[in-house]
Order: C-alpha cells, then structure tokens, then sequence
C-alpha cells in the first residue's frame, strides 16, 4: 500500500497497559509520532520511561493495549501473532545489546536466519547473507562461529542480519551497550552509513548521548509520554 | 524443498549436542532393538513348524486320545489311556481312504553306549513311520512287521542321537542301553538338517511300540495314531472315516462328544500359528515398554532442550519465525532423533537375531513388515512424544523469550 504522506511509521495514541498482579502498569500513555522513510532516530529517556515497551511495539514484538500503528501504510495494530512474525520478516531488522546471535553456530548460518522464514531457496539466501556480511565489514570471517567472534564482529554479524532481507526499518536497542567506545563507534559508523547510502529508517535507543548525536532526531520519553524532542 | 532444509537443520541442532542425543536415542534404539529381536524368535519358529509341515506332507492325519475341547483347555497328552491298538487296527482296515497306520507312543529316556550317556525322545511306532512321515533311513534298515509283532528290541536313531553316541564309528550292530535295556541298533534316520530350533527333529530314537509299550513305558494303551490317507484330497474323506469308524469302536452314543481327535496337518498348522502368534504378540508388547520408555525419554530432553534455547526460540521469533515454524522445528528434531533411534536399533535387532540364532540355537527371521513397522512406530513416538514441548516452544511470547537468562 503507498501512503500519501511518506511516513513509514505513523504512531497514533499508543497505549499500553500492563496488569502485574493486582497493579496496573502505564507503560505507554498515548504516544503520537511520525517517523518518515530514510529518518535516523534516537529514542532516550530513564529506566521505566517506557523505550523499551515503545520499541518493541514499533517492531511488532507486541501489540498496543489502544492506540494505531500505521507501518508502511498497513495498520499492524491489530494483526495477530503470526502476521506479525511476518511482517518483521519482511519489514524489520533488529539488534539488541546482547548481539542475540545463535551460539556456535557460523556467521553465515545467523544471517542466513530471516531468510529460512521468508521461503528463499537455500542458495539464494547464501548469496544474499555473503553479501550482507561484506557489506558491514566481515568479508572472509563469514564461517567463523559465534564464540570465535569478538564483540564487536558479532555485533556486526546482527546487523547483516538485520540487513539481509532488505527491510525498510532498522531497530537497534542499546546496540553499543556491550562495546568498548572505539568498536561502539566503528558499530555506529556503520549505521550512518547505512542510513546515508541505502536510505534505512534506524531508530536506535541508547543511554550514550555521544551516540544520540549520530541520529538526525532525538526523542526523549518520561513517564510513557514523549516529552521533548530536539 | 522445505522440509529437506528443516531435517538439516535439525540434524546440525542434534549435533551441536552429540552425547546428549546419543543418550536421548538410546531408549529408542534399545527398545526397538528389543521389539525386533524378540519378534524373529517368533518368526523364525513360525518359518520353523511351516518347513516341517511342508516336509511332512498334506495327507497326515493324528488321532490322539482326548476329546479335542477337553485337549483345547488343557494341552498337553499322556494323560489319556482310551486310545488302543485295537483300533488302529480298526482304523487300517475298515478306511478305505486310509493308506498307513501307524501306533505311537512316547517318552524320554536315558541313553548309554560305552561311556557316553544321552538323554533322548523315545518315539514308538509301526513299521510304517517311515512312509507316513516321509522320513527315509539313511544308514541300515527301518524294523519290520516281525519286529513289532516280537516286540523286538531293536531300535533306529535319529541323526543327532547317533553324533552323540557314536560320533564318527559305524553303529549299525551295535547295542545300546535305553533305560538300561539292550536295544540293538539296526537303522539310523536320515538327518531333517535342523540348526536347532525348540524341538530337534533328529534327537530322537525309533523303536517298535509294542516294545515300547511293554519294556519302556509299561502301557498298553497308545498315546497316538499316526495315519497317512491314499492321496492329499482323500485327506478330508480319510478323517470323517476315521472319526466314524472310532465313534462305533469306543461306542460313542449319537450326539455325545468324541473321546479322541483327529487332526490334520491343518489344524496342527493353525494352533501353532495361534500359540506363535500370541508368543509374539506378548514378547513385542514387552520390548514395546522400553519403547514406551524411549519415547519418555525423548520428550523429557526436548522439554530441557526448549528451556535451554528460550533465547534461540526469541531469536528466530523476532526474525520472523511463526508459531508453527518453531513447532516445526522442534518436531523435527523430535521425529530425525527417534527414527535415527528406530534406524540403529534396527540394526542392534537384526545383528542380536543372528547372535540368538547362532548361539542360542534358536532359528530366527527378520521379517520386511517388522522392520517396516518398527521404523513406523519409532516415527510415531518422536512425532507423539515430540508434541508436546514443540508445542510449548511455540507458544512463548517473543519479549519474554528475549530476555530469558
């Protein structure tokens, strides 16, 4: 579906509400916001502001308790489980702090991995993940396993993941978080790039304003609710 | 070919673990081992008794004393004295469709010559055991007429009996002790080629039932008649003959039951099937157990296989995988770890057979259906006991599942 307005993200009184027990949880309250294709943003805000449940929200991890999501024109709000894993399939690409690669397995094999769930011939999906892994740097190290990966590898290993199957948004949670501040930098370089060259929408969440300041944007949340934006 | 690609998938999983696979299989592996060594025991002495009966011929008949209900319950012979001389003799002239007749009876007794000692069949029988049971003499002679209406105390010997008294010498002449009596032998039986099996063929000794009668047994009655119809389809006619000829013999008032049984090849046949199949029957349900434990097994370590990887089943999910893409997976790692199981107990089954065979002297067959039905089982229980933790696996939550320590 083409939008009119070019957003690839139009987020409409998100809310979500979590029951602990007894207790009512405002994780989200009422978040409107609009991300356009090719934007670079970063989301920052304390411990409980509600990133983490907003991020997981704009990747169809979960669903909001009110509110719309508009992702590429198609409202994914009310979609169920399964037509969510596909539509992270095929539209979004995620890194985490903790890399999340599959242990002792190779660097090709985990880029490979989104491309076994959208039903591309084995070889196909070779050529796409060697390409992938050339692309962030990892050329000749693509049958190294996850433990003879230093971090920083790995973490580049998750992005060509993230990347293989050519989705228009880019998730990253923290991505530097496990990184010295000289690879937190080369991971960052690295975002940049892709977002200058091929046009991929990243938002990334972080503490580390020294990163935020790669974004084009920043987006700070307190309490559930955006509060400023620079 | 996706399913290709799961199986790999699923084989290279397996194999980041090898041990504990290994040890997750091994249930299968022995119960299916089990299920198929067991089985060839009763296949094997199915292919057993049909060999025989083939050998024996399609027009033996068997009277034995005893009503056939009354033999039905209890099984066993020996117990039943109405069935005499008299009226083999009854039985050989007056059914014309009856050829030979032959008195039986028998027992076991200890065996001697020199320094050897031998525990043996002793079967009594007419002069026409030979023809009837189409098992010719090898060496010497079978006894004659003369000999059985002398009660002569001579005797033929089975191939296995003569290897043990009397090895590589020459027994024809010489004189053996059953049951300390002196027998000379003047026959040995050619040898029915049997490995072993539960009942040798060859361990026995031939004797003329009246000898046996008044110097072995101390009977007078017969344990059996053996019979030979003129021709395989004068068999049926041959049986209501006889059956009529000894209801008028024992005086059997219309309506009652028959006090002896006459059996064919047939029936013999059949109750043997029967009791092989109920034997097989009851040792597959017993190895089965252990398949059951197996299958147990399987789903014990994929429930701890799915609690170690949350993390790796959160992975795939944000990636993209559905709920089925995840229950697929684990089920078929379920299923290549319990048909790989099935595969190599297979294996253990056919090579255990053949150890049983050759050193239990039991004969045994691996038969295509059970090897086929033991692939199909051991799929089924990878697929039943593999359900369940798939199951699970698919149904977390993908949030939670990421963050899973």
């Amino acid at each position: 579906m083409v939008n009119s307005n070019n957003n690839l993200i139009q987020l409409e009184k998100i809310t979500k509400i979590y029951k602990v027990g007894d207790i009512q949880v405002n994780a989200l309250a009422g978040v409107s916001y609009a991300i356009k294709q090719g934007d670079f943003i970063a989301i920052m805000g304390p411990s409980g502001s509600g990133k983490s449940t907003l991020m997981n929200i704009i990747g169809c991890l979960d669903r909001p308790t009110e509110g719309k999501y508009i992702l590429d024109g198609e409202e994914v709000s009310t979609l169920d489980k399964n037509k969510l894993a596909g539509i992270r399939n095929r539209k979004i690409g995620f890194v985490f702090q903790t890399f999340n690669l599959l242990p002792r397995t190779t660097a090709l094999e985990n880029t490979e991995l989104p491309l076994l769930y959208s039903n591309i011939p084995s070889k196909n999906a070779r050529d796409l993940a060697y390409k992938a892994l050339s692309s962030v740097g990892l050329k000749g190290r693509e049958l190294h396993r996850t433990n003879q990966l230093s971090g920083g590898e790995q973490q580049r290993v998750a992005i060509a993941r993230s990347l293989v199957n050519n989705p228009p948004l880019l998730l990253a949670d923290e991505p530097t978080g496990n990184l010295d501040s000289k690879t937190g930098k080369e991971i960052i370089e690295i975002f940049k790039k892709l977002n200058e060259e091929k046009g991929i929408t990243i938002i990334l969440v972080t503490h580390d304003s020294g990163v935020a300041q790669a974004a084009h944007r920043r987006i700070y949340l307190r309490d559930g609710e955006i509060i400023r934006e620079d | 070919m996706k399913i290709l690609r799961t199986i790999r998938v699923a084989l290279r999983a397996l194999g980041r673990n090898k041990m504990r696979s290994f040890l997750t299989a091994l249930g299968i592996i022995i119960g299916v081992g089990a299920v198929i060594a067991t089985v060839s025991i009763g296949e094997g002495a199915r292919r057993d008794l049909e060999k025989r009966f083939e050998s024996m011929g399609t027009n033996l008949l068997f009277v034995r004393a005893g009503s056939r209900s009354y033999r039905g319950v209890h099984g066993g012979g020996g117990s039943f004295t109405n069935l005499t001389v008299e009226d083999a003799k009854v039985i050989e002239e007056k059914c014309d469709a009856v050829k030979y007749v032959s008195p039986s009876v028998s027992g076991r007794a200890q065996v001697v010559y020199g320094n050897k000692n031998w525990n043996t069949s002793i079967q009594g029988a007419g002069s026409a055991y030979p023809e009837i049971r189409n098992w010719a003499v090898e060496e010497g002679t079978f006894f004659d007429d003369t000999h059985v209406r002398a009660a002569a105390k001579v005797c033929v010997l089975g191939s296995e009996v003569r290897k043990n008294l009397f090895e590589f010498d020459d027994p024809i002449g010489q004189v053996i002790r059953i049951k300390k009596i002196p027998f000379k032998v003047i026959g040995v039986l050619k040898s029915m080629g049997e490995s072993g099996g539960f009942f040798n063929r060859d361990d026995i000794i031939v004797v003329p039932y009246t000898t046996a009668q008044r110097r072995l047994l101390g009977i007078i009655y017969i344990h059996s008649i053996d019979v030979s119809a003129v021709s395989s389809d004068k068999t049926a006619e041959a049986q209501s003959q006889i059956e009529e000829t000894l209801r008028i013999q024992h005086k059997i008032a219309p309506g009652a039951e028959d006090d002896f049984n006459v059996g064919n090849m047939a029936d013999i046949a059949e109750s043997a099937a029967q009791s092989r199949k109920t034997m097989t029957i009851v040792l597959g349900a017993i190895a089965s157990v252990s398949l059951l434990v197996g299958g147990i097994g399987i789903m014990n370590i994929m429930l701890v296989s799915v609690t170690e990887r949350i993390r790796e089943i959160g992975i795939r999910m944000s990636v993209g995988a559905r709920e089925r893409d995840i229950l697929f997976q684990f089920l078929t790692e379920a299923v290549v770890l319990s048909v790989l199981g099935g595969v190599i107990g297979i294996g253990f089954g056919v090579i255990g057979s053949r150890l049983i065979a050759k050193f239990g002297g039991w004969e045994t067959l691996v038969s295509v259906a059970s090897i086929t039905l033991a692939f199909l089982f051991s799929g089924s229980v990878g697929i039943f006991f593999g359900f369940y933790p798939a199951r699970k696996a698919s149904k977390l939550d993908p949030i939670e599942a990421l963050r899973y320590e």
